[in-house]
């Protein structure tokens, strides 16, 4: 798999230590094109424990997006190691990407089918899932049937479809040697679900993955730019500068869950987080 | 499609429901806040009715061809050149049933229409794997790639005498010409088609897993159906014309008659009618297969993805 490349010896499926953390990132560099220009990501050292919720925060062009897709692995980082432990991550990204020749039941299904589980589950576990996210009825309708906070709860479920999170309840050996019965939970990367959606659904759609995590064992690295949201989902915030991206500084968010993007606590460290960010963009200016 | 819709059932009640009593747990409003919001945001569509379908789409090609067989018959009508040289429909549609009387229309078409279909066949099964590599291969692609685009625009009839020298009077002739004609559509179509889908979906395919050989069915393929289509029904008019054009030329007693022989006949007759029933026949054999199967496949897709 196109991820052997980026991860070290260590990964091991399921073989996963519970020690282990669910994503270790160290000394990332990414540089794009020829080497000597200047690198999108410098020197990125992060681990993410299993079950853990962590919002990558950052301003546009940051490299958000590309660090999540070397701990996918649909990129090689240019230095450095990304080692992920557990099942194949899942990857959810800002546009729905859900296949439109398919309907809503079949894409989750052909996520499951790819991971191996046999024929007679997929019905019944995309059935479940699209339950989870409330679209039970959805089933059978088309991608462009659906409204676009529909849409990007079809893809979440796609994505817990992939990531194995729905069959840890009925199978005892995840469909291909990897399912969730190792010491880690899936692993969920999200690039931006929410961004494209209006302020009432992005709400909603906040406690909506706050229940589902409550619900299932997963880990969690939620990218945003989004200073609020990252404070509302995340139990640590990471702050990344740009050009390059490095970590700045980051936050436990030690408000209990579900908690409302509103709410006096969201809004105190909210403001803290957003002033460190405003120092670190006019630090560009200055240069 | 039909089947039920949650923003319409049950759940959009539940609003009301918990608004009026206050009794519902928070969760059961959340659910309800979910369907209220899917049910405000669903698009809605309304089915054009049978009568505007037939108003906006049948109405305008029948009262075009009524018109030009009109024009026709009274250019026809005015004698401005003898009659031998220009019928006028009505004679056309007598040849028509002479040959019809005759009982030869069925196979004639038959023969035509069996040629073309096997041929299309052919291509179809040559044109989308070599269109399938010349997309996905990039060595392949800058080699053969602007070739093959240069392929579509070579009239095939230009490889007529070709074929005729390689093989003679015979059924190969004719398929050559055809496959020759058809199989660069073919291929630029799914090559086409593989371009235009949005990057995104071929990310997703890959972090579903969907790689290699599973990549290609699973995603490349469906993926580039529109694209694949619409070189299919290009295929198909060009080896309709590909084939006309061969056996045209291609005339033998050894070869079944079809269309173009029997085009061909009508000129040694120098029996307009004939010749202009033939040319009739040809369009609406060509044009009816395009109405038939390629128009509403490529409609059944596209709506079928919102498209
Ligand atoms: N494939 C690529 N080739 C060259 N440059 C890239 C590529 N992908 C991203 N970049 C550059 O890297 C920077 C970070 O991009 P990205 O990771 O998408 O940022 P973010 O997701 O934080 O907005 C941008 O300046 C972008 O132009
Ligand atoms: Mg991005």
């Amino acid at each position: 798999m196109s991820q052997a490349t980026t991860l070290t010896a260590a990964t091991a499926g399921a073989a996963g230590d519970a020690a282990d953390p669910a994503v270790r990132l160290t000394g990332l560099t990414k540089t794009f094109g020829r080497p000597g220009t200047a690198p999108v990501i410098d020197g990125i050292d992060l681990t993410v424990d299993p079950g853990e919720f962590v919002c990558l925060l950052g301003a546009s062009g940051c490299g958000k997006s590309t660090l999540l897709n070397i701990i996918a692995g649909l990129e090689r980082p240019t230095t450095g190691t990304a080692e992920t432990h557990g099942p194949r991550p899942a990857l959810m990204f800002q546009e729905h990407a859900l296949f439109p020749w398919l309907t809503a039941g079949r894409n989750i299904e052909l996520a499951l089918r790819l991971r191996g589980v046999p024929k007679p589950r997929r019905a019944g576990i995309a059935a479940e899932l699209l339950d989870l996210v409330r679209l039970g009825g959805a089933q059978r309708k088309r991608v462009h049937e659906l409204s676009g906070g529909m849409r990007q709860r079809v893809a979440l479920a796609r994505a817990l479809a992939q990531s194995g999170a729905a069959d840890s309840a009925d199978s005892a050996d995840g469909a291909d040697g990897s399912g969730a019965t190792g010491a880690h939970p899936p692993l969920l990367l999200m690039d931006e679900p929410f961004a494209a959606l209006d302020a009432i659904t992005r709400d909603v759609l906040h406690d909506e993955l706050t229940r589902i995590r409550a619900a299932r064992p997963l880990t969690v690295v939620f990218v945003t730019h989004n200073v609020r949201e990252a404070v509302r989902l995340g139990e640590r915030v990471v702050l990344l500068t740009s050009r390059p991206g490095r970590i700045a500084r980051e936050w436990r968010v030690d408000l209990p869950q579900p908690r409302r993007i509103e709410s006096a606590g969201v809004a105190d460290l909210s403001l803290e987080i957003t002033d460190q960010l405003r120092e670190e963009i006019r630090r560009h200016g200055r240069r | 499609m039909a089947a039920a819709d949650p923003t319409e059932t049950g759940e959009t009640t539940g609003v009301t429901g918990t608004a009026v009593a206050g009794t519902a747990t928070p969760d059961h409003d959340d659910a309800g806040l979910e369907a209220g919001l899917d049910a405000l945001e669903t698009p809605r569509r309304e089915r054009p009715s049978l009568l505007t379908v037939a108003r906006t789409k049948v109405l305008p090609p029948v009262v075009a061809v009524v018109l030009v067989l009109l024009v026709w018959q009274l250019v026809a009508a005015a004698h401005i050149k003898p009659s031998y040289a220009l019928p006028g429909p009505i004679a056309v549609w007598h040849a028509f049933l002479h040959q019809w009387y005759l009982g030869t229309v069925g196979g004639i078409v038959g023969t035509s229409l069996g040629r073309g279909a096997l041929g299309f066949l052919l291509s179809v099964v040559l044109g989308t794997p070599l269109g399938l590599v010349v997309a996905r291969v990039r060595f392949v692609r800058t080699a053969i790639g602007p070739i093959l685009s240069g392929l579509q625009a070579l009239p095939s009839v230009a490889w007529v005498p070709a074929a005729i020298i390689w093989f003679g009077l015979s059924n190969a002739t004719i398929y050559a010409v055809i496959l020759l004609g058809a199989v660069p559509s073919i291929a630029n179509g799914l090559v086409a088609g593989v371009e235009q889908i949005p990057p995104i979906h071929l990310r997703a395919g890959r972090v579903l897993g969907a790689t290699g050989l599973r990549g290609i069915r699973h995603v490349l393929l469906p993926a580039a159906l529109p694209g694949y289509l619409a070189g299919l029904k290009q295929g198909w008019a060009f080896a309709w014309r590909s084939l006309m054009a061969a056996e045209l030329i291609t005339t033998s007693p050894d070869l079944g008659l079809g269309l173009g022989q029997f085009l061909d006949q009508g000129r040694e007759l120098s029996d307009m009618p004939m010749v202009l029933c033939a040319i009739v026949l040809i369009l609406v054999v060509g044009v009816g297969i395009e109405l038939l199967v390629f128009t509403p496949l490529t409609r059944r897709v596209l709506t079928s993805r919102g498209l």
